[in-house]
């Protein structure tokens, strides 16, 4: 089981594309297989014939085992792989990790999962894929005997930018995770008897489940609200959708993407990722746009947001958000986002927190736009009104440092010519 | 800047210092009527007289001795050896002697002594007078061991031999006597133990001395016109002690290192080199460190194959492939 995303640790074989016996080629897709993020292909590295699949269908089994042996025609394979247990009704994880380890003592297979289990990489490399967060197993070493070199892990780090450690997962729901204690005196009911079901964890809900435990704990949170008269952003909305006819469409989102980036640019001090000896700014500004998925959620990344045009964020938010719905983003596209949106206004929330999305140091949280009465000039009026939140890691940002970057992403949101500044 | 061969570098830096110091004097074979061997002591008789220029006879372990002698005694002798392939003869008294004393008097006797002469091979001289001693000499605690490769160098570095406390060993190169270059005039000193950059560059360290730098610049040539692979090239110039910190910055700026060397590959001075760059760089790199030495054998005697058993540009430009992974 190759790991097919950088946090992988185990994946669950959805379908077999070869069957035992069957003559494969290098890079030809063996089996789809889930991941903790997306349903991946896992390709052939080698010609030959497909023998001893040990995986079942909808089987889970932790990377480095053994899932099938690419044999020479007519070789013999002499290993015995140990035929995979069927998937339990409920499988547990701690299970199916000793069905690998089994796999992992049989005969002759040591050596190979040594070699498998061991990337060979110059210590530069190491030091280069440490420090950009590159997960050297997914990089290809061009070096002798397939060693990666400094040359591959750069190709590897500019292509992704990609922490290893960087979680494509923000959570925008933080009403669900606060605890609600029991008011003093009343013990919660006794719930014995009462039905109830155990749905196991998918991969997607487990990244969650850790990604997140490691942030808002961790992460010193303190928020910043402000609300925003999109009068003006809704009108610019409008004239350029005419303009656009069947070109595209740009949503408010997409307005609030670029407004954000250009924001950035002007305040990179919110542009960062807190690390243990340092504090990286970072010169691009990559916004991760958080999807809603069927089990989950997700954050595609628009790179250089602040360098494209509205329609380009538009097209591009639409095709990120249809393959994260799809499960087929690859990592390159959920992995290095410096900064992140979260927007619920299509539930009509009006105003939430976003939990940050760990390395980086801010992510603001969209509520919904309604028409209410303000005093402008003196006089009520009814205006289209939006409350943003703004989630600063306190590590990095300073109370004011938010503050003056949230006034810029205000100002340009009420008056969009600001972003031609 | 006057244009200096390095034997006439080498001569200016004796007469400078015995003009300044009376205490420094020449002793050696050839080294007075004859004017040296390769004429590196030309008009010194004349100017200092027999007794600060010592012809001796053909005993190189009866005149380091005498050398070693009258450093305890407070002078500060030059021991001129034809070639450090008859020094054998007298490493005794460089090793055990020389390298020892200080040490040994509880840092009452220091030994300010240099010897020098000519090291390496030069042309079709035979196994027995082709050979480079770096290795041996600068095992010895005890002794400082020079290598300079330019006019300017072996100036600046005999005349900080002379005026050190220590015994010093100065490696020439009879290949080297010939070669001009510009050498500053009057007081120049090169420290020991200061390495020099002679050609900056960003993607691999040719480390290198005496007469392998001249091999890594021309191999440093062909890699930037055929390649397009910028090699900087560090000699090293003192080989103990090693300029650590000059071979870590380079390392550092270029992560990949191939050292250049005379002698045999077997405990060679850049098997020490490497080890340096292994355990204070191991992050840094990312293709082990090779190294390009003279062949494992005797010195052949037959042109082509002497040729082919030094260390050339040829064989250069291969390991920097290979540590660039061009291969």
């Amino acid at each position: 089981m190759e790991a097919l995303s950088p946090t992988m640790e185990e994946g669950r074989v959805v379908k077999w594309h070869k069957q035992d016996g069957d003559p494969v080629k290098t890079g030809e897709t063996l089996a789809e297989v889930e991941t903790d993020k997306a349903v991946m292909d896992l390709v052939a590295r080698a010609d030959g014939v497909l023998r001893q699949v040990a995986v079942a269908e909808g089987q889970t089994v932790p990377v480095g085992s053994v899932v099938a042996v690419i044999a020479s025609p007519g070789e013999t394979v002499g290993v015995s792989v140990a035929a995979a247990p069927p998937p339990a009704a409920a499988p547990s994880g701690g299970g199916m990790r000793d069905a690998g380890s089994g796999m992992r003592d049989a005969g002759g297979m040591a050596p190979t999962l040594a070699d498998v289990a061991r990337v060979k990489a110059s210590p530069l490399a190491k030091r280069i894929a440490r420090e950009a967060g590159v997960d050297l197993k997914l990089v290809t070493g061009s070096g002798p005997g397939g060693r990666v070199v400094k040359r591959d892990v750069e190709g590897s780090a500019s292509r992704a930018l990609a922490p290893a450690a960087a979680p494509a997962v923000v959570e925008s729901h933080p009403a669900s995770r606060i605890p609600h204690p029991a008011p003093l005196g009343l013990p919660l009911p006794e719930r014995t008897g009462a039905a109830y079901q155990d749905v196991p964890l998918t991969q997607i809900r487990k990244t969650i489940a850790k990604r997140l435990a490691t942030s808002l704990g961790p992460i010193p949170h303190f928020f910043l609200t402000t609300e925003v008269d999109m009068e003006r952003a809704a009108d610019a909305r409008d004239a350029l959708n005419k303009q656009l006819g069947d070109q595209g469409k740009v949503s408010f989102n997409d307005i609030i993407i670029k407004a954000t980036a250009l924001a950035l640019t002007k305040h990179p001090a919110c542009n960062a990722w807190f690390q243990e000896t340092h504090i990286r700014y970072w010169h691009e500004v990559h916004i991760g746009m958080a999807v809603a998925v069927e089990d989950g959620l997700i954050t595609p990344v628009i790179r250089n947001a602040e360098l494209k045009s509205l329609a380009d964020i538009g097209r591009e938010a639409k095709e990120l958000a249809e393959k994260a719905r799809s499960r087929r983003l690859q990592p390159t596209e959920y992995t290095g986002s410096t900064f992140s949106v979260s927007n619920l206004g299509m539930f009509d929330i009006d105003q939430f927190t976003a939990v940050i999305n760990p390395p980086e140091a801010g992510i603001l949280a969209v509520g919904s736009i309604v028409q209410k009465p303000v005093v402008v000039d003196g006089q009520p009026a009814a205006r289209r009104r939006m409350r943003i939140t703004m989630s600063c890691d306190h590590r990095v940002i300073d109370g004011a440092t938010g503050a003056a970057f949230l006034k810029t992403l205000k100002q340009m949101l009420e008056n969009p010519l600001a972003m031609l500044l | 800047m006057a244009t200096l061969t390095y034997r006439d570098a080498l001569n200016q830096a004796l007469r400078e210092e015995m003009q300044r110091d009376p205490n420094v004097f020449l002793m050696g074979e050839e080294v007075g009527v004859y004017q040296g061997a390769y004429k590196v002591s030309r008009g010194l008789l004349e100017e200092f007289g027999p007794m600060r220029i010592v012809d001796t006879p053909i005993a190189e372990l009866g005149f380091a001795g005498i050398g070693v002698g009258a450093a305890m005694g407070g002078l500060r002798p030059v021991i001129e050896f034809m070639t450090w392939n008859f020094a054998v003869l007298a490493l005794d008294q460089i090793v055990n002697s020389a390298a020892k004393i200080l040490y040994e008097s509880g840092g009452q006797v220091p030994i300010p002594i240099v010897f020098r002469g000519p090291n390496g091979a030069a042309l079709q001289l035979g196994a027995q007078h082709s050979q480079a001693w770096e290795s041996w000499l600068s095992h010895i605690p005890g002794l400082k061991v020079v290598a300079p490769a330019t006019p300017a160098d072996a100036k600046g570095l005999l005349k900080s031999a002379i005026r050190d406390n220590n015994p010093v060993i100065v490696l020439e190169g009879e290949m080297l006597y010939n070669n001009k270059g510009e050498v500053p005039e009057g007081e120049h000193i090169v420290p020991i133990g200061q390495a020099d950059v002679k050609r900056p560059g960003r993607d691999v360290t040719l480390i290198c001395h005496s007469k392998t730098v001249a091999v890594a610049l021309k191999a440093a040539d062909q890699l930037a016109e055929r390649e397009g692979v910028s090699a900087e090239v560090l000699d090293l110039r003192s080989l103990r002690p090693l300029d650590e910190p000059a071979i870590l910055a380079s390392v550092a700026r270029t992560n990949r290192a191939v050292v250049v060397e005379e002698g045999w590959p077997h405990a060679g001075l850049g098997a020490q080199v490497v080890d340096v760059i292994q355990r204070e760089a191991f992050d840094q790199l990312d293709a082990p460190v090779l190294r390009v030495t003279q062949a494992d054998v005797p010195m052949p005697y037959n042109k082509q194959l002497e040729r082919l058993a030094k260390a050339s540009p040829e064989r250069v430009v291969a390991a920097v492939r290979r540590v660039l992974y061009l291969d």
